[in-house]
């Protein structure tokens, strides 16, 4: 009868649930296995990992993870290893390189202790500061200025954390917006929501490569911390991380990270041809010599 | 996988320790909460008045409530939600778009979304209260009219009541709707329930445990919503019908 | 006043589409997965099997609890690895797709379940025992007598919900899924022109749901005359 066969199919469904919660087994068998790895990449963080004109993902950060991409088709002698981009939000790309929808994340990501106990980082691409960008005549110099004002930063952020936690401890009765991404966070700022937008100092940058008018702005106030960047990928899995760690090491000691360095901080860069002109600091000269997957904190 | 079940995170204090996740998440259900009322509040209001109007002998009257529920009825309740918050204030003159971006986030944030759900709400209420209209018997507006009531006076007294009392099972399912609505919100920032259980995975890692948790805290707020519209339903209903309703 | 500028839209209008593309694809899974699995939810409903009823509404009252944001959510975070162990799906398969696909299709047939569930209901018990007189198997009795009726009756029903659901698609956003929404959004970001490109999705929503609904009301008329 009908609804016999019903009742079947329905305890098959059932029972099949349990047998598929198995664990990925290490990423670069995974990628051999389905000739396929996933990129996660950012949308809008300039100039790191971001669409250009024609939707292309394009960036500081994205070129070191092609050349990471490229080492591995040599190591696995996989010449058409297949590329799945996935675009990731501040907010979202922990849970996807945990949940195995992404296998490696190079855009903007800082790596700190707190988030090792989650995923892995490779050696750091970059070093950053946090601070404010603010309307040139706006009377913002630095975060004291904040005080009883709407301020905005990206969700999902370590600057979102420092904000609050200035907030709460200096009682100073900031209101905090906090954005989907960096091209709202920016929107917000550039349509008179708030008064500052606090970021990393080199997206800061990025964002005002699209401005409107790119002359209203100014990226000013004390650091509030230093970070590195790295790329992200799943824990414990040593020889992956062995393999990534190796090509950014090789890109940063071999001059080409410098001359990617000049291409993206240096020069005009999309959407609108404007020139970042952020000299390269001493943390990143440091690291360039000397390439680490410490964290900062 | 190996995961950590840690249920003992809603617990613990967070980073800037004045409070815990659990009460971060408590104070996403109150935003939830206060949101849907008062949209509730303004779609009941707006929309009995457009029910009234797609109802009235005036051609011109009823055809432009019908327009008003045509358009928010066909753009989707995010793209409307946006166009409240990102682009109304643009287009407003700007020393009204300027007060409004300059009042506090969550203000601004809480106004679009309440403006945003009561307009799509009542867009839906007025259907329903237009069908309420038109299955009462012809002869009720009649004798009211007959009694010498004038026209508002007759919808005020005899139609609208009567209406709204063979309504309430289809305005409770709007009603529970609205809840469920209010989560598109987080999308514009604003940290009701559902913004809070994404930002506890963020801050947490432990997305099963605030997922659930956010989960479970909606089904115990449809079936709150569901007892007390219970009740509403058997008080309101009306002698000579038969239940009240489907 | 604002100053309005819409020239990054012709520009974008092949991304656009291919927003659309992915919007009318979701709609289109979800309405087909959702009639089917909806149908088999109404008839363990009514089967009067105690554990299949008890089922089908539990899982109907579950889904129409949850707002569809938490679904997607559940599906966009948690639930992709699993999926590609359930479906055998190839890794290259985006999962985001089928994610928004999988969790649409679960939600919406909740939803149809209620309307089909309801058909079924509206054709007179007559029938089914005129069905069985005839010697039909209750399976025969519905897949012959009851369910075409149904259907008949309930289509206008069934294409209003899926107006619906092609509007709800606009959500997997959340998922930072290019649908015609998120296209629409990401270009008005990059180009620091959300105002134009909102108000021009809005539009588009406009004009094709509005244009699907005049049809399905005629269609009813058609149907009921």
């Amino acid at each position: 009868m009908f609804p016999k066969r019903l009742f079947i199919m329905l305890v098959c469904i059932l029972a099949s649930v349990p047998a598929v919660a198995q664990a990925a087994s290490g990423t670069l068998q995974r990628i051999k296995e389905t000739n396929t790895i996933a990129l996660g990449h950012r949308e809008s963080s300039i100039p790191f990992s971001y669409y250009d004109n024609k939707q292309q993902v394009i960036g500081y950060s994205q070129e070191i993870m092609l050349k990471v991409v490229d080492a591995i088709k040599q190591e696995l002698k996989l010449p058409g290893l297949k590329v799945k981009l996935v675009p990731v939000t501040s907010q979202n790309r922990i849970p996807l390189v945990q949940n195995g929808t992404v296998d490696l994340e190079c855009g903007s990501t800082t790596n700190n202790t707190e988030r090792q106990k989650q995923v892995a980082f490779s050696n750091s691409l970059f070093v950053i500061g946090t601070r404010l960008m603010a309307k040139k005549n706006s009377g913002i110099k630095d975060f004291p200025d904040l005080a009883g004002k709407n301020a905005v930063t990206t969700a999902g952020t370590t600057s979102e954390r420092l904000l609050r936690k200035m907030n709460e401890e200096k009682k100073m009765n900031m209101n905090i917006i906090s954005a989907k991404d960096h091209g709202e966070a920016f929107l917000t700022l550039e349509t008179g929501r708030a008064v500052a937008f606090m970021m990393d100092d080199a997206l800061l940058y990025g964002e005002l490569a699209k401005a409107k008018r790119p002359g209203d702005w100014v990226v000013g106030g004390t650091p509030q911390s230093r970070e590195a960047y790295g790329c992200m990928m799943r824990k414990d899995d040593a020889p992956f991380k062995k393999l990534v760690d190796a090509t950014i090491a090789r890109v940063q000691t071999s001059g080409e990270a410098e001359r990617l360095y000049k291409k993206w901080f240096l020069s005009p860069v999309p959407p609108k041809g404007l020139n970042l002109n952020f000299p390269m600091s001493d943390d990143v000269k440091a690291l360039f010599k000397n390439p680490n997957d410490k964290a900062f904190d | 996988m190996g995961y950590h079940w840690d249920w003992a995170v809603l617990f613990r204090a967070v980073p800037t320790g004045e409070t815990t996740y659990l009460a971060w998440m408590l104070s996403g259900l109150q935003m939830t909460v206060m949101l849907s009322l008062s949209a509730w509040a303004m779609a009941l209001v707006v929309g009995s008045l457009m029910g009234v109007l797609r109802t009235v002998p005036n051609r011109w009257l009823a055809r432009l409530a019908a327009g008003y529920v045509e358009v928010f009825r066909n753009i989707p309740l995010l793209v409307q939600l946006f166009i409240w918050y990102f682009v109304l204030p643009e287009l407003l003159p700007p020393a009204l778009g300027t007060g409004f971006k300059q009042m506090h986030p969550v203000a601004q944030q809480f106004l679009a979304s309440m403006v945003c759900l009561g307009f799509f709400t009542s867009a839906r209420v007025c259907e329903q209260v237009r069908a309420g209209i038109q299955s009462l018997p012809r002869g009720q507006m009649h004798a009211a009219l007959a009694l010498g009531l004038t026209l508002p006076q007759a919808y005020r007294h005899v139609l609208v009541p009567m209406a709204f009392r063979l309504i309430v099972p289809p305005l409770t399912s709007e009603f529970l709707n609205i809840f469920k609505n209010s989560a598109v919100c987080s999308t514009i920032g604003l940290l009701e329930l559902a913004a809070q259980g994404r930002q506890l995975v963020d801050y947490t890692a432990q997305p099963y445990e605030s997922f659930i948790a956010v989960t479970l805290l909606y089904l115990m707020l449809n079936a709150i919503v569901m007892l007390g519209m219970r009740q509403v339903e058997k008080r309101a209903r009306v002698p000579g019908y038969i239940g009240s309703g489907k | 006043m604002y100053d309005f500028d819409w020239s990054s839209i012709p520009g974008a209008l092949p991304f656009l589409w291919e927003g659309m593309k992915i919007s009318l694809e979701i709609t289109l899974v979800a309405v087909i997965v959702g009639i089917l699995w909806g149908t088999l939810l109404a008839l363990m409903r009514l089967s009067g099997i105690s554990p299949l009823a008890y089922f089908a509404a539990g899982y109907v009252n579950l889904f129409r609890s949850i707002p569809l944001v938490m679904v997607l959510l559940w599906f966009f975070l948690i639930v992709p690895q699993f999926m590609q162990a359930v479906l055998g799906l190839a890794p290259t398969a985006d999962t985001r797709l089928v994610s928004a696909m999988m969790g649409f299709a679960l939600f919406e047939s909740a939803y149809y379940a209620e309307i089909i569930r309801a058909g079924i209901q509206s054709v007179p018990k007559g029938q089914v025992a005129a069905a069985y007189a005839l010697g039909m198997t209750y399976g025969q009795a519905m897949r012959l007598v009851v369910l075409p009726q149904a259907f008949r009756n309930m289509l206008p029903l069934l294409l209003t919900q899926a107006i619906i659901l092609f509007q709800d698609t606009s959500l997997v956003y959340v998922s930072a899924l290019a649908d015609f929404f998120g296209a629409a959004y990401k270009v008005g970001d990059r180009d620091g022109r959300l105002v134009e490109l909102l108000l021009f999705a809005g539009a588009v929503y406009f004009v094709l749901c509005y244009g699907a609904s005049y049809a399905v009301k005629r269609l009813q008329r058609r149907v009921s005359a």
